[in-house]
Formats: structure tokens, sequence, C-alpha cells
């Protein structure tokens, strides 16, 4: 996957976990929560996600990374550049 | 093997086997009973669908509303909103002897009632609503706190302090005389900051809904089928025992039939570790009648009522049940959507206290006798705060805490569970975890909360 096929999918993920939530105005270099509102479960989801739709693993000590579209596409790029999209 | 066995096929199991089967797990319920629901379940008798519990979904809030726990819980299960199918309320009061609170959904209601019933303690009381604890900021050390002497540093005048907690402790504190703070700021919210409402169809609707998302995403449930013994091998809960004899393994083990019950399925539970049980139970008289109740005045969807000025929250010290206090229940009086139409009967429903020993100590026939007898002592007491309908009953049925025992396995027939709460879930025992009743949030709602939550911390975290 791209680094713009990766957004679309954490975007599609973004989207099931909080079908009420108007993704079209997210800013990608802003954090998550101060966008969208999201919860811990929420946000747990996104892990969880991954894993069921691209056996993609996010270890917890790793969340940290999912916070905003840049540094989560950022960190998932080299665990899924070889899925195919 | 299972990646998850989970006991009991309530609001809780129901939840934590969605969020389970969901992310790929194989997941199994096993209830006792022919049917599901636990303490908010469903029958037919005579013709007439009836709910067990179910008075009204707390924690209501409107479509679109993004924040608490009714939100939460929609998008943890990815349900819709419409799939609930929830009305509100109509309008609802707390009453005692000479002074009436109303509410509804909009809290400014209850604001204006207090502040023309109790005009000195309008500022007092708005003190309080502002102090009321976010879900999500609520602290184990705070949770404990005593209601009583938080209520009395805010709130001067007593009677008010007891009309607060009528409803408050009515729908969800498993303490006697006190509640816990954290739990009063909860189901606070849950009753006035969000709202009461209820499907026209009742409580079978969503457990319905629950089921059939967990079968169709792969999850098996077995009716019938109740659980012995939970196999423990150093340590870690490995597997249960049926009732039948057959043996189930599983990696991690969620029950929601009680703390103190699971630990006593447990075959080797350090019994040096006595939990109290809940001692809290009710009576329902439910009555049918020929006529809706709006066409005898009563437009009132619940009322809270206390025959004093002073509520007592507790069992019973020296009879089957105590009157004093009660809930009236008219599921006819929501707002339902007009396509729905019109429920088929009119229908009352009282609750009141009652003590589990007492039912429980009696013979065939005494229970029968006392049956009748409390039946129309709980109806007497109601219709002094709602017009009398007895006289256009067509059918009446009634449980006791016996019924509520048999249907939930909950010591005590407890209904809000244990008086001290696990609110993380763990046990003595590595994969063995509790959800429902007694892990925290009571209600259709929160116990929904319940088993989502614990299913993601326990059952799906590094799994």
């Amino acid at each position: 996957m791209t680094p713009a096929e990766i957004r679309d999918a954490v975007l599609d993920i973004l989207d099931t976990i909080n079908p009420d939530e108007d993704l079209s105005s997210l800013d990608d270099e802003k954090e998550f929560r101060d966008q969208l509102d999201m919860d811990s479960m929420d946000f747990l989801d996104i892990v969880m996600e991954l894993r069921k739709r691209y056996r993609v693993q996010v270890p917890e000590e790793d969340y940290d990374n999912l916070v905003s579209m840049n540094k989560t596409v950022a960190y998932l790029e080299p665990k899924m550049k070889d899925i195919s999209a | 093997m299972y990646d998850s066995i989970i006991i009991g096929a309530g609001m809780s199991g129901l939840a934590a086997g969605i969020r389970s089967a969901y992310y790929d797990q194989k997941v199994c319920i096993l209830e006792r009973h022919n049917t599901i629901g636990g303490l908010n379940s469903f029958y037919r008798l005579r013709g007439r669908n009836y709910d067990v519990g179910l008075h009204a979904v707390t924690n209501f809030t409107p479509r679109g509303t993004r924040r608490g726990p009714f939100a939460r819980l929609l998008r943890q299960l990815r349900l819709t909103w419409d799939e609930f199918g929830l009305s509100p309320q109509l309008m609802s009061s707390i009453s005692f002897p000479n002074v009436e609170l109303a509410f509804d959904n909009n809290i400014d209601l209850l604001r204006s009632e207090v502040a023309r019933a109790f005009p000195n303690q309008i500022d007092n009381f708005e003190k309080l609503m502002d102090s009321l604890i976010d879900y999500d900021d609520l602290e184990q050390s705070h949770f404990e706190m005593s209601t009583r002497e938080r209520l009395s540093e805010v709130i001067t005048d007593p009677l008010l302090i007891e009309m607060i907690l009528c409803p408050v402790m009515w729908y969800g504190n498993p303490r006697e005389h006190d509640m816990d703070y954290g739990q009063f700021c909860i189901m606070f919210r849950a009753l006035f900051l969000e709202g009461l409402a209820r499907p026209f169809d009742g409580v079978r609707l969503i457990l319905r809904k629950l089921v059939r998302k967990f079968r169709e995403l792969g999850g098996e449930l077995k009716l019938r089928t109740g659980v012995q013994q939970i196999k423990i091998d150093n340590g870690r809960a490995v597997g249960v025992i049926l009732d039948c004899g057959d043996e189930m393994s599983a990696k991690n083990i969620l029950s929601s039939v009680g703390a103190v019950e699971t630990f006593r399925l447990c075959d080797d539970d350090d019994t040096t570790h006595v939990h109290k049980t809940g001692q809290l139970s009710f009576i329902e008289a439910i009555s049918t009648l020929d006529t809706y109740p709006s066409e005898l005045g009563h437009d009132k969807t619940i009322i809270f009522f206390n025959d004093s000025d002073k509520f007592h929250w507790q069992r019973p010290l020296e009879d089957l049940c105590d009157v004093r206090t009660g809930v009236i229940c008219t599921p006819n009086n929501y707002c339902y959507d007009t396509a729905d139409g019109k429920l088929p009967d009119g229908i009352m429903r009282i609750t009141a206290l009652a003590d589990f020993n007492r039912w429980k100590n009696l013979n065939k026939d005494d229970y029968g006798r006392q049956k009748k007898i409390w039946f129309n002592k709980v109806v007497d007491s109601a219709t002094q705060f709602a017009p009398d309908y007895r006289e256009h009953t067509i059918d009446t049925d009634m449980f006791t805490p016996q019924t509520i025992h048999r249907f939930t396995s909950h010591d005590n027939g407890a209904v809000y569970g244990a008086t001290r709460k696990w609110f993380d879930g763990t046990t003595n025992f590595k994969n063995l975890f509790l959800c429902g009743t007694d892990q925290g949030f009571v209600g259709i709602v929160g116990s929904i909360i319940s088993g989502i939550s614990m299913a993601n911390h326990h059952l799906l975290r590094g799994n």
C-alpha cells in the first residue's frame, strides 16, 4: 500500500468506528482527539480494525503513534507497504 | 477450544459476545435458561407480552448525540440509533406527601420544579449539578464517598435531599441507606441529564437485536446450558463443566452471574474472601387494564413515590415487603411514533422493596396467598400517588425475589448485585473476568457498556 492508500484505509476505519463523524474536513496534521469525538474505546478500535482487516499488529506501547493522520500513516507505512490495496 | 466463553446471555454477556465475535474470536455464550435477558427479560402470559426489569431505558440521548454512554454503546456495537427504536418518556415525577417534582428529558423542567417547590434551594441545586462528575472523570478514590454526606454539604433542606435520593437509589443503588457518590453521579446523569425512553416493543426488541448481531458475526449461543463449575488449573481458569456434565475449554472466561456467584463456581476458590452479597430485592405487581391509563387521567411515565418525608432504602426488616416507597411505571406513557400506534393494553407496574429470605421460606400455599396479599398492599400504596385503576383490572401478574433469583441466579434476588463492585473485572484467577451488575454500571445501557468494556480490556487486548 502507498501512503495515500494507507490514509484511505485509516479513513475507512474511522468511518466504521464513528459513522456520524464528518471526516471530509479532517486536518492530517492535527491530533484526532482535537477534531473528532473519540474516546479511549474508539482509539482501541483503530488498532483492532487494523488487525481485523490487514493483520497488522500494533503493540500497546506504540499506541502513541496513532494520534494524528500523518503520524498514523508514517507509523503504518513500513508495516503495510507489502499489503496490496 | 474457544477464545472466550461467556456465562449468561443478559445484556452484558451479549454485548461482550458481539465485541469478541466482531473481532473474529471463537466465542460461545452459555445461558442456563431457555430464554435470554437475565435481569432484563420478557415473557408471554395469557396472550400478552410482559417485560421483566425494564421500566425505562436510562441514559437516553437524542439521535445524533455523540457523547455519553448511549452514543458510545452504539458506536462500539456498530448499531444505529434507530435500531434501538427508543421513544422518549412523556413526563415523570418524584412524589412525596404534599410535594411533587416533575421531570422529563430536559433538565430545565426539574430545575424549574425545584425552584417552585424549594425556592430557597435552587442555587444549591444548581451547585450540586455543577459538581456532578463527568463519567470519564470518576476516580476510584471518590467513588465510595457517602452521597448523604455530600448532599447535606450542598443542600440544606432535608426533604429535597430525600426527594433527590429516592429515584436515584431506586434505579441503581445496591447499598442500603446510603449510596456511593460515584454511583450517585452516574445515576443522576443517566436519569436527569440524559433521560428515559422505551422501545415500543419493549426490552425484547433490544435483546433480539443483540442476539441477531451476535449470531451474524458467527457467535454461538447455547440456551438451557447451565455452568456447574469453572475449572481452575494452577490459578488459571481453563474451562467450564456444564450442568449436563460436558466440559468446554476456553482461553478466557467472562462471567455475568455475579461476583460471589462466580467465585462459588470456581472449584478451588479461596473461601476466606467472603464478599457481601446485596440485600435489596423487589416485588412487582403488574395490572393489565381494560382502558388506557391516560383515560383515567394518568399521564406520567414513571412515578417514584414515598409516603413520608423520610425515604427508607433498605431490606424490609419486619415483613415480606416494604411498600412505603415504590415505583409506578406505565409503559403506555411514552412518546411513541405515530406509525407504531398504541400498546394493545393499558398497563400499570408497581415495584416495591422485598425481603428475599422471607419469600424464600414460605411454603407453596403461603407463597400464593402472600403474593395476593402484597399485590393489594403495593397497589393500595401506589394509588395514593396515581389514579385508582383497580376496577379496570382485567389481568394481573406478579414477580417476587424468588422469581428474580430463579431467572438471574443472583444471590438474594439482589437486582443491583453486591454492595461493592469489581470495576476492573479481574478476579483471583487469571483469565476469569466479571461483567454485568457486579462489575459496575447498572441499567440496560450500563450493563451493555460493562460487557463492551470488559470484552475490550480482557478478551480482545493482546489476543
